[in-house]
């Protein structure tokens, strides 16, 4: 049995999509800012695919979307484009959470060497940022709250509206990476009061390479690549239409699907964290309630999270971990060690995220596999001993 | 990153797991806060290490070298254990990548602290012989309790 439980990493593409783009990688394969018959065709496709998605975030205008190659560069644009705005006016702090992607945590570290001061939210045992934490932390010259939609790691989905809100009367912009939350929460940027967000299409069965970022009408952001005039001279680069393409019809399809998913997927969810607890000395990281239908992370006392990996890789399981050893570095998780869990707990981590593509076959298949490897990794680990003989 | 063919195969099938009861030395390298720790047994007859097992809490690497060094040693002598080094044991595996290097110097000392124990309890002062046993091996203070 084979069995991909990564889809937090990335996803499949669905042929659907595939469908939707192949007109653009083949025919129709002229440059959008062309005058002739296949690149004005080509301007075309772009911009039915930007109405598409403001449509379906609620956005007022389908000016208010800008294309990118990824998540990344959309969170890299929205921070560093608006502090470095803010940063004449003298607005020289930033707002954050301990356990954001490193996209928004090493972008935030990197305008430190540009005179900015960073405040990182706490997010307690259940993996949620109190709207009250950032209502005490704005201050006079505070340029940007930036607080992601829903945790890659865990799940965990954050009282956006709530966040932006505060913002909004506090007159701080509000930034929110929501490249895990797209399709799995209904997002609305008008009644959520966000001003700026992060998205990416092959976390919903799109296309790798291509993303957006939400900027509202009226904020002032820095370009962050300079070049020709795409993008309304915002972000410069010849358009990857395809990848836009295919960008808008992954979201027209995950979204319209969402409703029928989410209430599939809680139940397989929860089935399997309920079968998973049952093993010794186990336990859910973060909120079992505020997380995404799909999600599932779990740590298991006295064992590595890469050897379990490895093993269930061997079963035909593809799952991840936030293992110390799968990034190289000695430390794990940082969103596990944010939740406050020791070091010892955090190496043995597991997660599990599924979509449309996963069936309740799966989670039968893994609750006969997960307890058998963790059993067989605990019975030669020497810190499994001293955890139970204490 | 990828492992080499052996070290999935003494991942996947590791020899030697275990414990010996009655063994003659045991040793114990790594600690649970770096994410491995390894624990060596050895049976000597003679000058001959005839049983070698071992029980490590690690990723795929830290297992694969402990069950790799288990079998360097086995049936060889004392002496030719201790010249054992965490080249021969990566080596023996084709390989490691560059960030797993420091399970195979774990899997060295963890044979070292083993014959470390052997000598104690004959009552030789095994610091001459067997050297001075590093807990870890990160080159810069991870702050666990070995570095700091």
């Amino acid at each position: 049995m084979q069995i991909y439980a990564d889809n937090a990493a990335t996803t499949a593409l669905s042929p659907k999509v595939l469908e939707a783009m192949t007109p653009y990688l083949t025919e129709i394969y002229g440059n959008p800012s062309s005058l002739y018959r296949i690149g004005s065709a080509a301007k075309v496709a772009v911009e039915e695919s930007r109405q598409t998605i403001a449509n379906l975030i609620g956005a007022k205008n389908a000016n208010e979307i800008y294309f990118t190659s990824g998540g990344s560069e959309a969170d890299n644009w929205a921070i560093k484009g608006v502090c470095r705005m803010l940063k004449a006016k003298g607005k020289n702090h930033i707002i954050t959470s301990k356990f954001e992607h490193h996209a928004v945590l090493h972008t935030c570290e990197a305008l430190t060497k540009e005179g900015f001061e960073v405040t990182y939210l706490d997010v307690y045992e259940d993996g949620l940022v109190r709207p009250e934490d950032v209502k005490n932390a704005i201050r006079e010259n505070t340029a940007l709250v930036t607080i992601m939609y829903a945790n890659n790691e865990i799940g965990t989905i954050q009282p956006i509206a709530e966040i932006g809100k505060i913002c909004r009367e506090a007159g701080v912009l509000f930034h929110t990476d929501a490249v895990q939350a797209m399709c799995n929460v209904p997002i609305n940027v008008e009644q959520e009061c966000i001003d700026l967000m992060s998205l990416t299409a092959h976390k919903f069965h799109g296309p790798k390479g291509c993303g957006a970022l939400y900027v509202r009408r009226g904020v002032r952001i820095q370009n962050l690549i300079d070049g020709g005039a795409q993008e309304r001279s915002r972000r410069a680069g010849t358009e990857n239409v395809a990848g836009i393409v295919g960008l808008a019809k992954a979201m027209e399809l995950g979204i319209s699907t969402m409703e029928e998913r989410n209430t599939r997927l809680t139940k397989m969810r929860d089935r399997l964290i309920e079968g998973l607890l049952n093993i010794e000395r186990s336990r859910l990281n973060g909120s079992q309630t505020h997380r995404l239908p799909g999600n599932v992370n779990m740590c298991f006392e006295g064992i590595e999270g890469e050897s379990l990996l490895l093993r269930l890789d061997l079963a035909g399981v593809s799952a991840s971990s936030g293992s110390a050893c799968t990034s190289g570095s000695l430390d794990p998780s940082h969103v596990l060690l944010a939740l406050g869990l020791p070091h010892e707990i955090a190496h043995g981590s597991l997660r599990l995220s599924f979509s449309d593509d996963n069936t309740e076959e799966d989670i039968d298949y893994l609750l006969e596999v997960v307890p058998k490897i963790v059993e067989y990794l605990r019975s030669f680990s020497p810190l499994w001993d001293k955890i139970i003989s204490e | 990153m990828a492992y080499s063919e052996k070290v999935m195969d003494h991942f996947a099938n590791p020899r030697n797991v275990g414990e010996i009861p009655d063994a003659d030395g045991v040793g114990e390298v790594g600690n649970s806060k770096c994410g491995d720790i390894m624990r060596m047994y050895i049976k000597v007859e003679g000058n001959v290490i005839v049983d070698c097992k071992f029980k490590t809490f690690g990723c795929g690497a830290a297992i694969a070298t402990s069950s790799m060094a288990t079998e360097l040693i086995k049936g060889k002598t004392i002496d030719e254990a201790l010249k054992l080094t965490n080249k021969a044991v990566m080596e023996a595996l084709d390989g490691l990548p560059p960030v797993k290097v420091h399970c195979s110097v774990l899997a060295e000392q963890a044979i070292k602290a083993a014959l470390s124990d052997y000598y104690t309890r004959q009552g030789i002062d095994p610091t001459p012989i067997v050297g001075v046993i590093k807990e870890c091996d990160h080159e810069h203070g991870c702050g666990c309790e070995s570095c700091s």
